[in-house]
């Protein structure tokens, strides 16, 4: 197990604030979560906590908290963990997309703007496992870390108002899905049939932080189906243990 | 039930929050000024997460389809019940079909009505707070009907007190962000120096303040961000998070507001200003 040097800060009263080193790394990431893991294993009431890239924020819901104090305990729990921890299981999440017209209202811009062919965009979009390294900006929105290269672009000149629920975007070094209708100015390549956030279900949002994401490509006709199913509850998403 | 009979601007119901949800995302919502909110459940015996209604600059016209006791908290409205006057802090009583009208805005910005054992929407997640899309609805419309329990009788411990309004003030307490360092003695100096001005663009997300201070070409990775966080824009914008907020933000997060600060803020609108007090 990695021992980095971290920074403890308080953020107001109520909350910690956790950096590990600026960087977007597996290995930071997989560090935060294992120390995010022991933490919660002291049960210690009305913590909440929320890991992104490289820091964990640490939230205390009720009552106000003693810097120092916890300082101390958060470096001691940090440094004195052992690796033989009980392991969060990850998943791996195969995630259909459908890269059609009717959706992709960017795809032509974008595929000029790469000089790359629009098969050869959805050709690199769906090779890579992206890692989810933070879930925020809106409910059930996955910072993806892992895209290739290829296709970096930067963000649209103008954010549109509203880009519908389920659109998939590029922007910067990121791609990711929009899981509510939301104003955006990411470059729209496709949309996902499947909810990212469903506030009915016991499990709103089936990712975690630390799992990964594939996308594989469908057709129109199969991204309402899909969405039939969703709608329905009868689809059942495809997940790998990672690390298994 | 409560029947809306005319919305105002903006009425939702609200009760202390959505916790334990920030790792997927959702904001923890809740009633914006939480003292006026404790004030008002205190004087009818509630419980301090009783759902209150969030009444925001216009105020609605309701009717009650059975008996209850209410007590307004927060901004001063003129509101009257059945033509009658009722002044906020006081237990009153209310009988079926009597008719709950706002009237103009005074001071402050949003009042909250509190009923004798909270209003009983149903919860998502744990909480009563109208958050959209976690709950299905952004706001109340005219007439929708919100459940309460009839409360025939209620003797108040006290039925009326005199307070003095916390957010009559003209400052906002703050403790240093995580990245409070990053500014210069010019930053610093004209942050602390002089007023800001509450922008047009303020709501339950977040509080945009007019003033630009000088800017930053500083980029951070996107980290967690809390209701009250002052986030610092390359162009120089201050940008306060409310409770509505999202739970991780990229720009640098300067300062952090007390939750008595929120509770000021929440009771500020356009054109109101403002200065930061260091803690």
């Amino acid at each position: 197990m990695n021992n980095y040097s971290i920074n403890i800060k308080p953020f107001g009263k109520r909350a910690i604030l956790i950096e590990w080193p600026k960087q977007v790394n597996e290995s930071i990431l997989e560090d935060i979560l294992d120390f995010s893991n022991s933490f919660q294993n002291l049960n210690l009431p009305n913590w909440e906590m929320s890991a992104a890239y490289n820091s964990l924020t640490m939230v205390n819901n009720i009552e106000d908290v003693e810097f120092k104090e916890m300082e101390q305990l958060i470096q001691d729990c940090y440094s004195k963990r052992t690796a033989s921890g009980t392991k969060i299981q990850r998943y791996l999440w195969r995630i259909p997309v459908c890269y059609d017209a009717v959706f992709a209202t960017d795809m032509e811009e974008v595929s000029k703007s790469l000089k790359i062919s629009t098969e050869k965009l959805i050709a690199l979009h769906t090779s890579s496992q992206y890692t989810v390294y933070g879930i925020g900006f809106l409910p059930g929105f996955m910072y993806l870390g892992g895209l290739p290269t290829e296709l970096e672009i930067t963000r649209r000149a103008e954010p549109r108002l509203s880009v519908k629920k389920g659109s998939v975007g590029l922007a910067g070094k990121q791609t990711g899905i929009y899981p509510q209708d939301s104003p955006g100015g990411w470059n729209i390549i496709g949309s996902c049939p499947i909810p990212i956030f469903d506030s009915k279900l016991e499990n709103p949002c089936f990712v975690n932080v630390g799992d990964k994401i594939q996308f594989y490509k469908i057709s129109k006709a199969e991204y309402d189906l899909r969405k039939i199913e969703t709608e329905v509850g009868i689809y059942k998403l495809e997940k790998t243990p990672l690390n298994a | 039930m409560l029947k809306v009979l005319k919305s105002g601007f903006f009425l939702t119901v609200q009760d202390l929050g959505r916790l334990g949800n920030r790792h997927i995302g959702v904001p923890i919502s809740g009633v914006l000024d939480s003292i006026s909110v404790k004030r008002a459940n205190q004087m009818l015996g509630n419980n301090a997460n009783d759902a209150v209604l969030e009444i925001t600059m216009t105020g609605p016209t309701l009717q009650f389809e059975a008996a209850a006791y209410i007590c307004l908290s927060g901004a001063q409205f003129s509101a009257t019940l059945n033509n009658k006057p009722i002044e906020n802090h006081q237990v009153v009583k209310v009988s079926q079909g009597d008719i709950l009208s706002y009237g103009r805005l005074e001071s402050g910005f949003r009042n909250y009505l509190a009923v004798k054992g909270g209003f009983k929407t149903t919860k998502v997640l744990g909480s009563r707070s109208q958050y959209f899309p976690v709950t299905e609805k952004k706001c109340r419309k005219d007439g929708d009907e919100i459940p309460f329990d009839e409360t025939v009788m209620f003797e108040p411990p006290i039925s009326e007190v005199k307070t003095k309004n916390h957010f009559e003030r003209d400052y906002l307490e703050v403790y240093r962000g995580p990245e409070y360092n990053m500014l210069s003695d010019k930053q610093l100096a004209s942050l602390f120096a002089k007023p800001f001005t509450v922008s047009k663009a303020n709501n339950r997300m977040a509080y945009q303040l007019s003033e630009l201070i000088e800017g930053h070409e500083s980029s951070m990775l996107t980290s967690g961000t809390l209701p009250g966080t002052v986030q610092f824009t390359p162009a120089g914008r201050l940008i306060i998070l409310m409770k509505d907020g999202q739970t991780t933000g990229g720009y640098p997060r300067i300062l952090q507001l007390s939750e008595e600060a929120i509770c000021v803020l929440a009771q500020k609108k356009f054109g109101d200003t403002l200065t930061f007090k260091l803690l």
